[in-house]
């Protein structure tokens, strides 16, 4: 049986158009399955619905199953068990995902300690061991210091290590290298390749990014509007896209392969919808 | 919710704000005029809500002093905002020695209690409702001018007033056309609950006898007389107490509906 | 070609408390009429320190700068106007460089109404004219003038923002990471619309990113910073396609391309 099985998932908030519509996937043990769409597409509302942190208004319908919990049935109490101990995510935005007023080694402890059955003293050592694991070079030191204290991309490495400590079976990033420059980006996607590949856990990877998704899923689904508009796996999508929304994205994730001072090849139409409809 | 508070509000403060106009052409007797042989009637008929020591209607007189209540809120809060805004603004837009000058000095009027500066005034030019505003309007100033202060750090960090000066606006235009369009709506929100204070310190004032002096009604100068009669007849102190905690109620909720409102991130999802 | 921009070993020099931070150290360099020079580095290596120096929004701690053979090191605002009317900026993040409680109209128009920028500038500007015709040259609906920015998306707000960096015909365009902020499908429209502007406005472009595939598509001219300094530069094909430094090659190297293939 799959991990994740998502059925005919659909969101709404208010009166709107629905932010999510007729959503189905799967994702099977240690998988790694990336989705992608533009800003209003519905992909981070998918990921917060899987993790039962919709907000209060939102109308959901359709089933979310994780490892045979039906999410959209649980209370929050059971829900906020399985988070971080079974899934557990990893945020855009490095500054607001920590808590400023406490050091960053204290955070990733209390997430180990609410979850497993460990002693204070050992705590400290496993997270230094797994900062480490992540590529912080002096874990001790970041450990030790407060957010505001560290670079954005060694933030964004301290909250993977929150992410993956409690050895969860899947791990949903929402645009985890968005904000950060490439390089950083980069070394980030890598150390999360690794540490994945190490835990065997699976991942729901979320990016505007086809060519960053490439890096780390094998699996992509399309989402444009709310639905899914194409799905596939990476070579497949990347040598035959069918639609063509897929089509502009692969295109404007190759800018290498384009000589300068030739045009880019857009997708003029589907992105410069007004935005109010979104 | 969070809209039923603004709601509130806006209702308690309209419900002064009718009955202080109301009073300009019409109140069911003269707030003024002395009548012996009526004094300490009870609630009742045609008293509504009974006579004073001095024989005088206290509907009228609670509805003459709303509009003294008001008249005192919108001037010193005026004030406060008028000074307050401006040296807020440059604080925060020139930074240096000025800010720090400037925000010292604030500190030092906010250290300084407003009844201090109240008896300050009366001693020297006679207790009169214009010492009261002007005592209450300069200890509002250091809030205002904090609020102001901070909400122009907040803008000019953003990449739209670097736009402007790459356009080749002054600084008064970064000022006029940026900055306070953008911190007008927690202005808008402190001079509401500095309305509220001004109330109750007004109150506080009159009672005192460091306010407006009889015969003008004010709500602090009618607790004071009904102070007098607490024994005889305490009914009459409830209401002047309970028409400025309605007002302070009222702009107080008015405060918080609109930061609430006017806040994109406690805004509910739409 | 005439050097439009001149700098000659310029600092920035910014303190914080007891520690002290070079963020531009001794920076040479030479913009000429009508080049193309795109500024790479990660955050943090001074780029936008040294551009914010340019448009003189940002004072060098030492050095000088030329524009079109004035010095405007040294100068105060109000000698600026010339400088003000032919350099203008886009920056990364259109939603926070677009005032929210102004219309479209309005923000379009700001650098037309600056009493220092309209003495530069032809009698002739009408600035109703003006609007409708840099509107249509980035691409937007003419009735977009009475709307607000919240009301369009993060590609057109950056339309936005290059059409009121248009506005007053400037001769220099410096775009702080422009397309960064943008989702990579819209990405290709502001980059195409940036070089179509170059091409026939013969707009002098400078371009900041840490996206070296970003700068290589628009810029002829290439400099690498790393803390502070110029490590790396040249003719952008040249530097592309054979990196003298380790630190441009891992720049190159980070950029993300689709790969159809797991390594692991």
């Amino acid at each position: 049986m799959s991990l994740l099985v998502v059925r005919d998932l659909r969101v709404r908030f208010g009166r709107r158009r629905p932010a999510v519509d007729q959503v189905s996937f799967t994702i099977d043990g240690g998988e790694r399955l990336g989705v992608i769409g533009e800003s209003g597409s519905g992909k981070t509302v998918t990921a917060l619905a899987v993790m039962g942190l919709l907000a209060e208004n939102a109308v959901v319908s359709g089933s979310v199953e994780l490892a045979g919990h039906a999410i959209t049935a649980l209370p929050e109490r059971d829900m906020a068990r399985l988070r971080g101990d079974l899934v557990t995510m990893v945020f855009q935005e490095p500054m607001t995902a920590l808590d400023p007023t406490m050091p960053v080694g204290r955070q990733v402890a209390e997430t180990l300690l609410l979850h497993a059955d460990v002693e204070r003293g050992s705590a400290r050592a496993r997270v230094i061991e797994l900062l480490g694991e992540v590529g912080l070079s002096d874990p001790a030191r970041v450990a030790a210091a407060f957010p505001h204290q560290l670079s954005g991309g060694q933030r964004q490495r301290a909250i993977l290590a929150m992410a993956l400590i409690n050895a969860p079976q899947l791990v949903i990033c929402d645009e985890p290298t968005t904000a950060l420059d490439v390089t950083v980006q980069a070394q980030v996607l890598a150390k999360l390749d690794q540490a994945l590949t190490a835990s065997g856990a699976a991942c729901l990877f979320i990016s505007h990014d086809l060519a960053v998704v490439s890096q780390i899923c094998d699996r992509v689904l399309v989402m444009l509007e709310g639905r899914i508009v194409e799905r596939g796996t990476v070579a497949e999508l990347f040598s035959a896209p069918q639609h063509p929304y897929t089509r502009g994205l692969v295109e404007a994730a190759s800018l290498d392969r384009i000589e300068p001072g030739q045009r880019l090849p857009t997708v003029a139409g589907l992105l410069d919808a007004p935005a109010g409809e979104s | 919710m969070k809209r039923a508070q603004l709601v509130a509000g806006l209702v308690l403060v309209a419900l002064i704000v009718i009955t202080a106009v109301v009073s300009v052409f019409w109140t069911p007797f003269d707030p003024i005029r002395v009548v012996p042989s009526e004094r300490l009637l009870p609630p009742g008929w045609p008293h509504v809500l009974g006579t004073d020591g001095f024989g005088i209607d206290i509907l009228s007189r609670l509805m003459v002093g709303a509009r003294t209540t008001l008249v005192v809120g919108i001037i010193s809060v005026g004030l406060a905002v008028l000074i307050g805004v401006p040296l807020g603004m440059l604080a925060g837009q020139a930074g240096g020695w000025l800010d720090e000058v400037v925000m010292r000095a604030a500190d030092v009027v906010y250290a300084l209690p407003a009844l201090l500066l109240a008896i300050l005034l009366a001693a020297v030019f006679g207790a009169s409702t214009v010492t009261a505003m002007v005592a209450i309007g300069v200890a509002t100033i250091p809030a205002v001018a904090r609020v102001a202060r901070a909400g122009t750090k907040q803008v000019m960090a953003a990449d739209f007033v670097l736009a402007a000066r790459v356009a080749g606006t002054s600084r008064w235009g970064v000022a006029g056309r940026h900055v306070l369009p953008n911190i007008a709506p927690v202005i808008g929100v402190q001079a509401s609950v500095g309305f509220a204070l001004a109330i109750l310190a007004e109150a506080a004032l009159s009672y005192l006898g460091l306010g407006t002096p009889r015969p003008t009604p004010t709500w602090g100068n009618m607790l004071r007389d009904a102070q007098q009669y607490l024994f005889v007849m305490p009914i009459q102190t409830v209401w002047p107490g309970l028409a400025i905690a309605l007002a302070v109620l009222g702009f107080n909720l008015l405060g918080d509906g609109l930061r609430d409102y006017l806040d994109p991130r406690l805004r509910e999802l739409p | 070609m005439d050097d439009l921009y001149r700098a000659e070993a310029l600092s920035r020099r910014f303190s914080h408390g007891q520690r002290q931070v070079l963020a531009v150290d001794t920076v040479d360099l030479v913009v000429p009429r009508g080049g193309r020079l795109g500024i790479v580095g990660e955050s943090g290596s001074g780029k936008s320190t040294l551009v914010r120096m340019l448009a003189a929004l940002d004072r060098p701690t030492s050095g000088r700068i030329w524009f079109d053979q004035h010095e405007i090191t040294g100068l105060r605002e109000r000698d600026l106007g010339f400088l003000r009317a032919s350099v203008q900026m886009v920056f990364q993040d259109p939603l926070s460089s677009l005032n929210p409680r102004m219309r479209v109209g309005d923000i379009i128009t700001e650098p037309l109404r600056s009493r220092l920028v309209r003495r530069q500038l032809d009698d002739g500007i009408s600035a109703d004219r003006r609007l409708a015709e840099v509107l249509d040259a980035v691409g937007l609906p003419a009735d977009s003038a009475d709307r607000f920015p919240h009301e369009f998306s993060g590609g057109q707000r950056q339309r936005i923002a290059i059409a009121r960096a248009l506005a007053p015909r400037p001769e220099v365009l410096i775009a702080d990471e422009p397309v960064s902020a943008l989702d990579v499908s819209v990405r290709a429209q502001v980059l195409n619309l940036l070089a179509d502007l170059a091409r026939e406005s013969g707009l002098t472009l400078i371009v900041v990113s840490h996206d070296l595939l970003v700068v290589r598509h628009l810029c002829d001219h290439l400099a690498v910073m790393k803390n502070g300094s110029i490590v790396e530069s040249g003719p952008t094909a040249e530097v592309y396609a054979d990196p003298q430094q380790d630190y441009t090659r891992a720049l190159l190297a980070a950029v993300p391309r689709i790969q159809t293939h797991r390594s692991s």
